[in-house]
């Protein structure tokens, strides 16, 4: 017999209430029990990243955590990036500028990972982006268009204060 | 002409939705009535099946079905899967059963097919469906499975040499009999996997009444995906609807057509429902298509000034367990011979080898890294032992400017010479040599040497064979609304296929791009297509978008010169009108055009006209186009760790055309790092008893941020005499010399030790070896 215990957790800044078995991981809950397919699944053993969401405010993988250790928590993934008025966060606006992305599988954990960390060092150089975004595997742009969209986004967003 | 859109950075067409969680890939497709799939991999290396046990499976709540190849019924427990690429050194059957017959050949090998309500329950169902194997000897060292007393790989063959594939044109004997100086020197070369960081995936459905499958892939391939799905299945094309979704990375192994594809869709059909199977990281590891060992002897004659004469050698390639690509990486592993040089004569033989590993087939580059490496290795080594500069000898062996279109004395398997149409090789060596990574290097080096630090510079030169053949093809079409629609069979995973195609066309049109819109990869959208390999689609694809478009924007202009009782050659297109040169008066619109071209009932067609503001091209190609550059590479060794890191990089690159600056910057610098990975990083290794070690990216490194430096990019632009655009492909080139690159450039921080480091990825280990095995 599954292990299905209910959680509430807020998505997007929407709540919802499900019973889901124990051993399903957030990134699976995320996508199939929400439908925001937004969230990859690159790897499974959380190395790639790709699978990368905020929880509370901090950028973790979940698809090694499971969906009740969300229980209680505020969860955003990509689809919640924009600011509520349907405008691009500068993350993404960058991302488009500075072609950040080519297939766009690794974009959303890669996004996630900046707009968390640019939070905590709004000012940053080239280098210590590249440790931030270390935990982020990219096969297709070689990582450099990345750097300049994330700097551009600081950038954004300390004049925006 | 009118050229505004096309050479532009032009933002992508693609990204709004990509970014904002609307990207749609193959596990992103859900249907009503889904099930999910998963498969049992062979835990051996080499066995026969004795026994499948799938009871226990069956029992499990919220099964479905469980497949073995038995379960297809006896037509298809005969047949194995067509073999794509046909060739005539290949004479024994060299793919799988979908799942497997009585024998399986590598770790990962599908046994069987577990249908469950969703991926959670099949995969408990999985790891109960007992086999019983009786182990066969295994084979995975690619040296010893060359040898006539090696155990087979597979017990259909007689040997495991699959085929012998030679190359060659001139005298080398006689070349290399009276030539000044013969060096010699074997490489080992491993390559490793595409990595992609989306998995593969299929889902199917057929829907009975109308006796539609439809099958959504991530591929690089759909038309070649139907083609051979229908042939396999005993169904029409036009009965069989293959979709490319997004898809999130290719680079090679997803043009190849898997047993889980044919295997779901056969089954969808069987159980009457939806069936989604999306491959997880560790499947991925054993389950698609890999490049591993090459290793070379190979001989090279040259003369007092470096000039080589003459290249001879042999190779052996490690094929896998099969070949479900022919031969095509031996071809191209191959044929790139002899690269951006003049040399009179050739004779290189590649045998290929069967191995109980996962079956190999072109990664990013596709086997011209391979020969890249050995040719700028040989270039080193004449330039070294003859004490002369290494940019100075690529020098004097290029083709030279004023020798294009060159043949170069190789001929296709066709009979078709073999013949480099545009270049400037020292266009981009200058380019190179000019950059500061080059002319500051020196003091860099002396001033880390004082503080006991060891920099080294490499360079490496390359030639591509870009945009093959046959074809691509495309529909422009103006909507009632003016809108701009193309319809076409390339399809895209990343590369921004959709931006050029509609920068191309808003050009030829006088539209902007964002009126344009792109469906692609669908093979109900459009009739023919072949692949997205080979950096050829800008060349098949773009050429036919403009050829297309050119024609549209004719018979735009003839219809509105009848409407507006004006000549041809007085009207321009722009904005989506169609106006008068010098009268602001007289105008019309596309959409008004298209309405026209539309019909009404009743209404004749305008005389002279065919219906609709459309035109369909398909760009033929019977020659490759060639792209070129050289790589500056800048490395410190650390000579007691052995530790790489790569400090700078520039690359002079060639791709005739830049259809949009910003994506052809974008795939190099992705290129070099696929390049970087392959170097210094990735190994997919096998213990001797064919068992996988490295199943997870904690034992495969790929390369992250933090080992890449700035990659600069210079461009030089020599048009293609072969196509409109003048382009040439842009998708491999940051790929083919960069391993040759950081290997030069470690061996140049280590000459005062005299190391020569003939393989790769170089580990850290095999520094440390090196450095003391000269020091003893």
């Amino acid at each position: 017999m599954p292990d299905i215990r209910k959680i509430t957790l807020t998505v997007n800044g929407t709540e919802h209430t499900r019973d889901v078995e124990t051993r399903t991981h957030l990134a699976d809950f995320l996508r199939r029990e929400l439908g925001l397919v937004g969230t990859h699944l690159g790897c499974e053993h959380g190395v790639c990243g790709a699978c990368t969401v905020m929880l509370d405010g901090e950028a973790i993988r979940s698809c090694i955590l499971l969906a009740v250790q969300a229980d209680g928590c505020e969860v955003t993934t990509v689809e919640g990036l924009a600011s509520r008025g349907g405008g691009l966060h500068p993350v993404q606006q960058a991302f488009w500028e500075k072609h950040g992305l080519q297939c766009g599988f690794c974009t959303p954990g890669m996004m996630i990972s900046i707009a968390a960390w640019l939070k905590e060092s709004p000012n940053p150089r080239a280098a210590e982006i590249r440790e931030a975004i270390s935990g982020n595997i990219c096969r297709c742009t070689g990582y450099q268009n990345i750097v300049t969209a994330a700097l551009d986004a600081a950038e954004i967003l300390r004049r925006e204060g | 002409m009118g050229v505004r859109h096309v050479g532009e950075r032009v933002k992508r067409v693609e990204d709004p939705r990509l970014l904002t969680g609307g990207g749609r890939f193959v596990d992103d497709i859900r249907l009503p009535n889904m099930t999910e799939a998963t498969f049992v991999r062979s835990s051996e290396a080499h066995a026969c099946i004795k026994s499948i046990d799938i009871s226990e499976a069956l029992a499990v709540p919220g099964v479905i079905a469980v497949f073995t190849l038995k379960d297809f019924g006896p037509e298809f427990a005969q047949k194995r899967l067509p073999q794509p690429a046909p060739h005539p050194l290949l004479k024994f059957p060299s793919t799988q059963y979908p799942p497997a017959r009585d024998e399986v050949c590598y770790v990962g090998e599908c046994v069987a097919m577990v249908v469950a309500q969703n991926r959670y329950i099949a995969e408990d169902a999985a790891s109960l469906v007992w086999i019983e194997y009786e182990s066969l000897p295994a084979v995975t060292d690619l040296r010893a499975a060359a040898q006539p007393e090696a155990p087979l790989a597979n017990k259909q063959l007689l040997g495991n040499i699959a085929a012998s594939v030679p190359w060659r044109y001139g005298d080398c004997t006689e070349a290399f009999a009276v030539a000044t100086h013969v060096f010699k020197e074997s490489y080992v070369q491993h390559r490793g996997g595409g990595h992609s960081m989306e998995c593969r995936g299929v889902v199917a459905c057929h829907d009975a009444p109308t006796d539609l499958l439809t099958v959504w892939t991530s591929t690089q391939t759909p038309y070649m995906v139907r083609r051979f799905l229908a042939q396999y299945l005993g169904r029409e094309e036009s009965r069989t609807r293959v979709i490319a979704p997004d898809v999130g990375g290719g680079f090679g192994p997803k043009v190849v057509i898997y047993p889980e594809e044919y295997a779901v869709a056969f089954a969808a059909m069987e159980i009457g429902r939806p069936i989604k199977w999306i491959e997880d990281r560790r499947e991925n590891f054993v389950a698609t298509t890999q490049q591993r060992d090459i290793v070379w002897e190979m001989e090279v004659a040259a003369d007092g000034n470096g000039k080589i004469v003459a290249l001879r050698g042999h190779g052996y390639l490690d094929g896998g367990a099969y070949l479900p690509y022919g031969l095509v990486l031996a071809m191209t592993s191959l044929m790139p011979f002899p690269g951006p040089y003049a040399i009179p004569s050739m004779d290189v033989v590649l045998d290929v080898v069967l191995t109980n590993a996962t079956p190999t087939s072109p990664v990013r580059g596709a086997g011209r890294p391979n020969v890249a490496f050995v040719l700028e290795r040989l270039i080193d080594l004449v330039a070294r032992r003859l004490d002369r500069d290494r940019a100075e000898v690529r020098r004097v062996n290029f083709v030279k400017k004023n020798e294009f279109p060159y043949a170069t004395g190789a001929k296709l398997p066709n009979g078709v010479p073999v013949t480099y149409d545009s270049g400037d090789y020292e266009a981009c060596l200058d380019k190179a040599l000019r950059s500061e990574i080059y002319t500051d290097f020196e003091a860099r080096r002396v001033m880390a040497r004082e503080q006991g630090r060891y920099l080294g510079l490499g360079i490496a030169s390359y030639n591509e064979d870009t945009g093959m053949g046959p074809f691509e093809g495309a529909t422009v079409r103006v909507q009632s609304s003016g809108k701009v629609l193309i319809q076409t069979g390339a399809a895209s995973q990343g590369q921004g296929l959709d931006t050029v195609l509609a920068q191309i066309c808003a050009d030829r049109l006088g539209v902007e791009p964002s009126d344009v819109s792109v469906e692609s990869g669908d093979t109900a959208a459009f009739p023919l297509g072949i692949a997205t390999v080979a950096s050829r689609v800008a060349v098949a694809a773009g050429s036919s978008v403009y050829e297309a478009a050119e024609l549209v924007r004719a018979k735009a202009i003839a219809l509105a010169s009848g409407l507006l009782e004006v000549s041809e050659e007085k009207l321009k297109l722009e904005n989506g009108t169609v106006g008068v040169v010098g009268d602001s008066n007289k105008h019309t619109t596309l959409a008004e055009l298209a309405r026209r071209l539309a019909g009404s009932i009743g209404i004749p067609t305008p005389a002279g006209l065919s219906p609709g503001l459309e035109a369909t091209a398909y760009h033929n190609i019977t020659r490759p186009t060639y792209a070129g550059g050289t790589h500056i590479a800048e490395v410190e060794v650390d000579t007691d760790t052995g530790q790489v890191k790569v400090l700078n990089y520039f690359v002079a690159h060639d791709c005739g055309r830049l259809l949009n600056p910003m994506l052809v910057d974008g795939q190099i610098a992705g290129g070099v790092v696929h390049g970087i990975g392959n170097a210094l990083l990735e190994r997919m290794i096998y213990d001797d008893s064919g068992q996988p070690q490295t199943t997870n990216y904690g034992e495969y490194l790929l390369p992250t941020a933090t080992e890449i430096p700035t990659i600069h990019i210079e461009h030089v632009e020599t048009l293609s005499p072969l196509n409109p655009l003048g382009v040439k492909g842009a998708g491999e080139g940051g790929t083919i010399p960069a391993a040759a690159a950081i290997v030069s450039a470690i061996e140049n921080a280590l000459a005062d030790r005299e190391v020569r480091v003939c393989s790769y990825p170089v580990s850290p280990e095999m520094i440390v070896q090196l450095i003391d095995s000269r020091n003893s």
